[in-house]
């Protein structure tokens, strides 16, 4: 298969390419954004058992 | 709790002549909306051309949009003072169907502004070129559109309630549910010129109006238990 | 009875260990899915006839169209099960859907103005489609909005549940609403668009596309919902346990 051709898109590779990419970022921000919500509350949840054990102690 | 209850009605009217009255006190603030339309409809000749021919086009929708924002604009305060003294509270407490006392405060700032912004209508209209056989139209079809918008704006006033600078957020959370009524609205204005019969718009405002008033008062007396039982 | 498996499910522990299993399932089934779609649509599909490989776009557009709609309901089904049954995973539920929707709804607009560009000859067109992606996005805005403006969680929960149910029933009017008015003012010229006879070949990948973002959205639901849990739950003692 032809790469050039491919990646040319029949003239419409500015419109397809930049397409593809938004949506690779979008999904890619949803990943991160995801990600860091619940691993943010899960070292807060952490650090209050860690002061909760430490106050006990 | 076992003496007799007033009936709703009743109720309801005692609630709409309270309102009344104290606006009737304060009417240069009811004033205010009527002047901020004529005043936002008299920009649009301004930013764009004088000629009557080409506002004519523009004419039904300037109109629409002008009615709309002055009429959330005294919004933000319908049930704030109400619940900030606890009259709302003692309304939830009542047992009176909380939704029908909304609505008739609802109704009162309706009847305040609303309606003279509907009875305002042909004026402004015929400054921007809207031809009297387009006034009937014109009319009715606001005469229906406010009052859809007074119930959504209440819901949205009912939630933004407890919210410190609620103005821009009510405006935010009711202008992009109201855009069917001005779609419809200004779409009725438009084919009356045209010639063409604006029953079918005008039917589809008079039935999103009457699903309005049958759904708005559980959604407004929903947002205003969250205000006050907490 | 037959409801305490309803209940178990709903208590945030629950929820919260099964939301972990079953993530990363969502998460690399997605992937996969959404790569093979990829491939598929760029490389496999056949160009199309009238619009030549710009038809691609649909293969992106269209599922991130389908998913702020569908994104918008599970939202609004979600606060509505937590108004009427008080189900605060219900509420976390909803809460954690808003920000995924609306980043599709953004996504199908800007996909749907590159599209138009070589299609229409401007970015931007108020056709049916796009306009009622962009009152989605409004609405979206003002549900976050809203959400955002309480200090105390439970009261922006049930406040932000009413608009959210109020703007559901409002959706289907909106919708059609807009295409009334873009019949109207529209020759029927910009049926390029919504081809009536699409050929099953380019239609599996798209299929396999939504089934992807699908797969994709319950994953990012289920992270942002464990975070949601966390965060409401931080007095529980469960959470000891758990952390």
């Amino acid at each position: 298969m032809d790469l050039q051709k491919f990646f040319e898109m029949g003239g419409y590779a500015g419109y397809v390419w930049t397409s593809y990419g938004l949506t690779a970022l979008i999904l890619l921000w949803n990943w991160w954004a995801a990600r860091r919500s619940e691993a943010e509350a899960q070292t807060a949840a952490k650090r209050r058992n860690e002061l909760a054990l430490e106050r006990s102690s | 709790m076992t003496a007799a209850r007033t009936p709703t009605l009743a109720a309801a009217k005692l609630v709409f002549q309270r309102d009344m009255t104290l606006a009737w006190r304060r009417w240069d603030e009811v004033a205010q909306p009527l002047i901020f339309y004529v005043v936002v409809t008299t920009m649009f000749p301004l930013a764009t051309t004088p000629d009557l021919s080409a506002l004519r086009e523009i004419g039904g929708g300037v109109v629409w949009v002008a009615a709309l924002l002055a009429s959330l604009l005294a919004l933000e305060a319908l049930f704030r003072a109400d619940v900030e003294d606890g009259t709302t509270e003692q309304w939830v407490l009542s047992g009176q169907p909380l939704g029908y006392l909304l609505l008739a405060k609802v109704a009162a700032h309706w009847v305040l502004t609303g309606l003279p912004l509907v009875i305002m209508s042909p004026i402004v209209g015929t400054g921007l070129g809207l031809p009297t056989s387009a006034w009937g139209v014109l009319m009715s079809s606001l005469l229906l559109g406010t009052g859809t918008l007074s119930i959504l704006g209440g819901i949205g006033a009912a939630l933004t309630v407890g919210v410190r600078r609620g103005s821009v957020l009510l405006s935010l959370l009711v202008l992009p549910l109201a855009m069917p009524l001005l779609i419809f609205g200004s779409r009725a204005v438009a084919m009356q010129m045209d010639g063409d019969s604006p029953a079918g718009p005008l039917q589809l405002l008079a039935a999103i109006f009457f699903m309005a008033l049958s759904l708005g008062p559980i959604a407004m007396s929903a947002a205003i238990r969250i205000s006050v039982e907490n | 009875m037959s409801w305490t498996w309803f209940h178990k499910l709903a208590s945030p522990p629950h929820a919260y260990r099964i939301l972990g299993t079953i993530a990363p399932w969502f998460g690399w089934a997605s992937l996969a899915l959404i790569l093979l779609a990829t491939w598929w649509g760029l490389v496999k599909a056949p160009a199309d006839y009238q619009q030549g490989d710009g038809f691609r776009i649909l293969y992106v557009h269209a599922p991130s169209a389908w998913m702020s709609m569908f994104a918008y309901v599970v939202m609004a089904v979600a606060a509505g099960v937590g108004l009427v049954w008080r189900i605060k995973l219900a509420h976390a539920a909803a809460a954690a859907c808003a920000p995924i929707g609306a980043s599709f709804t953004f996504l199908a607009l800007a996909t749907g103005s590159i599209w138009g560009k070589p299609m229409w000859g401007t970015w931007w067109v108020w056709d049916a489609r796009l306009t009622s992606e962009l009152l989605l996005l409004f609405l979206y805005l003002g549900y976050m909005a809203l959400r955002a403006s309480f200090d105390d969680p439970q009261r922006a929960d049930r406040a932000s549940a009413v608009l959210a149910l109020v703007g559901v029933i409002n959706v289907p009017i909106i919708h059609y609403s807009v295409n009334w008015w873009s019949t109207l003012h529209q020759p029927a010229s910009v049926t390029k668009f919504d081809k009536p006879s699409i050929d099953l070949a380019m239609l599996i990948p798209l299929f396999i596309m939504i089934a992807g973002f699908q797969l994709y959205f319950g994953w990012a639901v289920s992270r942002r919902l464990r975070g949601e849990i966390l965060r409401r739950e931080r007095n529980a003692n469960w959470l000891k346990e758990a952390a």
